[in-house]
């Protein structure tokens, strides 16, 4: 086998194991919406990344983390609060994707590879893609591993965890940014427009057959890998684009899991 | 009355909206005590409940704690996304510290509040009266000092809501934990009740719930071992509301409650 075949192997396997757990917050927490805003605000990362001379990668996860505060601060009700969130994050998806088209049109002098962004190029990971993957894995999987219990009992009901004195607050904070970080890293596999549902299609593939929520997160991480190395296979074999491959690999398995449920009732 | 105090909150006020929810409301919980607040819908006795929890910040007016105190909440309805798959067993495990979630003291809980049966049912699963003692369940695995309620019995059947006024009563009698509870049914209080705190933005009266009175009707209707826990508490008020909610003097101004000012 090929070793970029391999190199891309790994890679989705990495982005799946994080997408599982994180995708299964997303579900439950209902903030689907956020994760399209965080990967339409990371494409600005990476044109003020590329505008600036710093790795794309850097850019999109301060840009991640910025539109993750902004949020997890700005949500405070008093006057600015009669707007839904859900307008809110329309807002910030569809401006940055705009201001992000604006800027690149002023970059003449960088090549702008807008749809490798947009679709990802999982077949070009490179070693040191892998390495910088691998370690930022292991970080947002380590801090999810700490956050884990508050964040499920803020998210079953946040007053009663307010009471039981988890700092939700903080908490939020935290899922949000390790969710940026894990669009950031997410992104360069399957692209900006598929990593929401990377994160949401093997979650809810997952629902049907989990008793617990820890079942639910190592279930959507497994769905997710099958997407991956479905997806590559096909890629590789009937000359596919791989990340919506992998999308679609993911979709016919939510089909299944579905069709299964409904049989095994 | 001593100083001797759980949680006290005093001259509450709290404005939502321009609409003033609460007024100069004060309330105190000692020691072992059951304390109800019991008022019209919109009395604001959610709003000072959660302002005494610190869910809510009072514009005028301070809560104080004693140092330490361990606090068991039961909100008033718990809605679960079903998107969330969780057995009643996973769902206590996040209300009481890491380390400290032994499977054994979980079901004793349960068992203790009647519903050691579904342990192991989705939470989604179970019925509201299941539910509500599932959540109190989950507050007495804290080992609180202090037990609030707000409206234990909603959505319960009036057989039910004997039984878990009961089970409030003998939890106290057990574990000598304060209970802070809200009830909006001006009518029906628990005869377990140590005192009770009417709430109509300001507090309208307080005091100890004349003894049960057992009227004809819980009599015939719920039998008597229901009424039994069940008192009517008649209570005469120094003034009335009008439509605006407003204070207007009443004419007879004898009654055997303690007098709040209302100024």
């Amino acid at each position: 086998m090929d070793d970029f075949l391999i190199r891309a192997g790994i890679a989705g396997l990495l982005v799946a194991a994080l997408a599982g757990p994180l995708g299964a917050f997303v579900v439950w927490r209902r903030m689907a919406y956020f994760g399209a805003t965080l990967s339409h605000s990371a494409l600005l990362g990476i044109a003020l990344g590329l505008l600036m001379g710093v790795a794309p990668l850097f850019g999109v996860v301060a840009v991640g983390i910025v539109v993750a505060l902004m949020l997890g601060f700005g949500n405070r009700g008093g006057k600015a609060g009669v707007l839904s969130e859900d307008t809110l994050l329309g807002i910030m998806a569809h401006g940055t994707l705009a201001v992000v088209l604006v800027v690149i049109s002023f970059m003449d002098d960088v090549r702008f590879g807008l749809m490798g962004y947009l679709f990802g190029d999982i077949l070009a990971v490179g070693t040191g893609d892998l390495y910088v993957l691998f370690g930022g894995s292991v970080v947002v999987l380590l801090a999810l591993a700490v956050l884990w219990r508050p964040l499920l009992a803020a998210t079953v009901n946040e007053e009663l965890a307010r009471v039981e004195g988890v700092p939700v607050a903080a908490v939020r904070i935290g899922y949000m940014v390790l969710l940026a970080v894990t669009v950031a890293l997410a992104m360069k596999i399957v692209g900006i427009l598929l990593v929401t549902s990377l994160l949401i299609i093997p979650a809810a593939a997952a629902r049907w057959h989990s008793r617990t929520p820890e079942q639910m997160a190592v279930l959507a991480a497994l769905v997710g890998g099958v997407s991956v190395l479905g997806g590559l296979a096909a890629s590789y074999i009937v000359d596919t684009p791989s990340g919506p491959s992998i999308v679609v690999v993911a979709l016919v398995l939510f089909v299944l899991a579905r069709a299964m449920a409904t049989v095994t009732r | 009355m001593s100083d001797d105090y759980l949680i006290k909150a005093d001259g509450i006020e709290v404005s939502i909206g321009g609409r003033r929810i609460l007024s100069h409301a004060d309330a105190r919980v000692g020691a072992g005590e059951i304390v109800t607040l019991i008022g019209p819908n919109g009395a604001g006795k959610t709003t000072l409940l959660r302002v005494m929890l610190g869910l809510m910040s009072a514009d005028r007016g301070t809560v104080q704690r004693r140092a330490e105190l361990t606090i068991g909440y039961m909100p008033q309805k718990l809605v679960l996304d079903p998107a969330l798959p969780l057995t009643v067993n996973g769902f206590l495990g996040l209300g009481i510290p890491r380390g400290d979630t032994g499977h054994g003291r979980r079901l004793a809980v349960l068992d203790e509040v009647g519903a050691g049966l579904v342990a192991d049912s989705p939470i989604g699963d179970i019925s509201g009266g299941e539910m509500q003692r599932v959540l109190m369940a989950r507050a007495l695995l804290r080992e609180p000092d202090l037990l609030v309620l707000d409206e234990p019995v909603q959505g319960v059947d009036v057989v039910g809501q004997a039984d878990l006024y009961a089970l409030i009563r003998h939890i106290r009698d057990d574990r000598g934990c304060a209970v802070l509870m809200v009830s909006h049914d001006l009518h029906v209080v628990m005869a377990a009740t140590d005192r009770v705190i009417c709430l109509n933005q300001h507090v309208c009266c307080a005091g100890h719930p004349e003894t049960v009175s057992r009227h004809p009707e819980f009599v015939s209707m719920f039998g008597e071992n229901v009424a039994a826990e069940l008192a009517v508490y008649h209570h005469r008020h120094d003034h009335d509301h009008d439509v605006h909610g407003d204070v207007v003097p009443h004419h007879d101004h004898d009654h055997d409650h303690e007098d709040y000012s209302h100024g």
